[in-house]
């Protein structure tokens, strides 16, 4: 059963575009990116599911329900991390995680306090005294507190270090395993690829290509290298090969069809090495927007 | 509930400190009142011999500076004044101090409509006007009979005049949240207050200058005048009506704007 789904969902600002004619829908239980560079309408997407913008045509449902004629029933069951975080500074971080609690009609104290020492987050603290990362850490309690159903991140992992970021990641994937359906947005591909089921890649407004991950990566490209002396590049310039590059004795490109083809061809050649691996999502990425 | 008692604690601070001010002022003005009433005759002399227009400009024109509500009427035009900052304050940042604070991503992701999100914090503004305004009612009562060494006065004018401040605050508050939804975004809540308070002041003090100004009666300070209220004991209902209109208008309004307001990100 799709829990979030976007019809047609369009957004302009003004004139300025935010996102043209974007559909996706997302399981229940999935954990999804979504991935584009700054400014290509990840955060719209988001803020409209969360309908603090409101769509100029199409429509976003989340549990089958329209985003802004349900918004606040559904926000009952919505957790929300935006990417910057900043909250009402003289206030210390637990009377803010209470005033966030109060929205909702179950008693949170004890998660609040199960998720502050996961992030090792000091409840006691003025928020305005609080780091970046701090502050994010407080935006993560303050989202998951209610253990909503459905979890939207807003590029969640930028100001964490590595160690936090690896707690973060275990927490989402706890919540995942309680049936929690994640929302995930990120330019950043590895941290996608280490988390989500599925990706839709967004550019300009527009969705380029909704693909599971592992189909994304095996699927697709073979990055293939070869070393040897003597190589001829333009022989290996047939159908579906792409980014062909020759430096010195050393040939590397994209392959997607036949890999017997390919590798009948590097048989015919006298080589030193060979290798052929997935691509990694950056370089499939890059792929997508060139 | 709980939005009206978190918006009511983050204004209490701001909300004491006007009422203590506003108190204190009126106490200053008033206690040196009986020193004024006795050589009131010379002032008078003395304000009779200036341009009218001048008199108009601060509202003075007619005035007995010996009696009670004459004097005070001239004080009380700094107590609207203050009334309507804090008011307009109160308005301007309203809703919009979420977005410059970018706390609206928070608050707005809760489960709670728009309406009842308006309808709490403007509950909590007028809760903290509320107070304001009772503790001036109360200053300029204990004040003035302290300090008016058995002059007489009207206390039905009084209380008419005090009651001007429950309308300049409904007025500023409403129509500077209907303002403050009216730009993408406010950066800076203070210059917008202070400029609309005063420039409705000047307005007023100006189209009282030279005489039958058209644009004065746009103005809250005409439609509440204190030197009109102490001369006729009475309000001239006609521009009362005006200010009420104002008000509900700007109120309907804000409520359209911030329930089809797009909320936009912090960069």
């Amino acid at each position: 059963m799709s829990i979030i789904e976007a019809n047609h969902l369009t957004k302009y600002y003004g004139k300025a575009r935010g996102i043209i004619d974007v559909s996706f829908n997302v399981d229940e239980g999935e954990i999804f990116g979504f991935i584009g560079p700054n400014g290509a309408g990840k955060s719209t997407t988001i803020r409209l599911f969360c309908s603090l913008i409101y769509p100029s045509g199409g429509s976003a449902e989340i549990f089958g329900k329209d985003a802004i004629k349900y918004g606040p029933e559904i926000r009952r069951e919505i957790g929300y991390l935006p990417s910057e975080v900043f909250y009402y500074d003289r206030m210390k971080v637990i009377d803010l995680l209470k005033y966030s609690a109060s929205f909702y009609e179950k008693d949170c104290t004890q998660r609040i306090h199960e998720l502050a020492e996961i992030m090792e987050l000091d409840l006691k603290r003025i928020i305005d005294d609080l780091s970046y990362g701090n502050k994010k850490k407080v935006g993560i309690v303050q989202g998951l507190l209610h253990q909503p159903k459905v979890i939207f991140l807003d590029e969640p992992t930028a100001g964490l270090d590595p160690l936090i970021q690896r707690k973060f990641f275990n927490l989402m994937r706890g919540e995942n395993k309680k049936g929690a359906t994640i929302f995930f947005s990120s330019h950043i591909l590895s941290v996608v690829q280490r988390i989500c089921n599925r990706v839709a890649i967004i550019r300009e407004g527009k969705i380029v290509e909704i693909q599971d991950i592992e189909t994304l990566q095996k699927k697709n490209y073979k990055k293939v290298r070869i070393v040897a002396d003597d190589i001829d590049e333009k022989r290996f310039d047939i159908e579906g090969v792409t980014n062909l590059k020759k430096n010195n004795n050393r040939l590397s490109l994209f392959y997607k069809g036949d890999i017997n083809v390919i590798t009948k061809m590097i048989s015919e050649q006298t080589v030193s090495d060979v290798s052929i691996e997935e691509p990694t999502l950056e370089e499939i990425f890059m792929h997508y927007y060139e | 509930m709980n939005i009206y008692a978190h918006e009511f604690s983050m204004k209490l601070r701001s909300v004491i400190t006007w009422s203590i001010s506003l108190a204190l002022m009126i106490f200053v003005f008033m206690s040196i009142y009986s020193g004024f009433a006795d050589q009131a005759e010379i002032l008078n002399r003395t304000l009779e011999k200036m341009p009218q227009e001048f008199l108009m400009a601060f509202g003075m024109d007619g005035l007995d500076m010996s009696t009670v509500l004459g004097f005070f009427s001239l004080i009380f035009l700094f107590v609207q004044l203050c009334v309507s900052i804090q008011a307009a304050n109160y308005g301007f940042s309203l809703v919009s101090v979420e977005e410059t604070e970018m706390t609206a991503d928070f608050l707005l992701t809760k489960p709670v409509g728009r309406r009842k999100i308006m309808s709490s914090k403007l509950l909590s503004a007028i809760t903290g006007l509320a107070i304001t305004n009772i503790v001036v009612w109360i200053s300029s009562f204990i004040f003035i009979n302290i300090y008016r060494d058995g002059r007489p006065y009207d206390a039905k004018t009084l209380s008419l005049l005090i009651l001007t401040v429950t309308f300049l605050q409904l007025f500023f508050l409403t129509v500077g949240m209907l303002i403050s939804l009216l730009p993408k975004k406010i950066r800076n809540v203070t210059p917008f207050s202070m400029g609309m308070v005063f420039g409705l002041y000047i307005l007023n003090a100006f189209g009282g200058m030279i005489g039958e100004d058209k644009l004065s009666y746009i103005t809250p300070f005409r439609h509440f005048d204190p030197n009109y209220v102490v001369r006729n004991g009475s309000y001239d209902l006609s521009l009362v009506l005006i200010s009420v209109s104002l008000i509900i208008l700007s109120l309907g309004g804000s409520y359209l704007l911030y329930t089809k307001r797009d909320i936009h990100t912090a960069v």
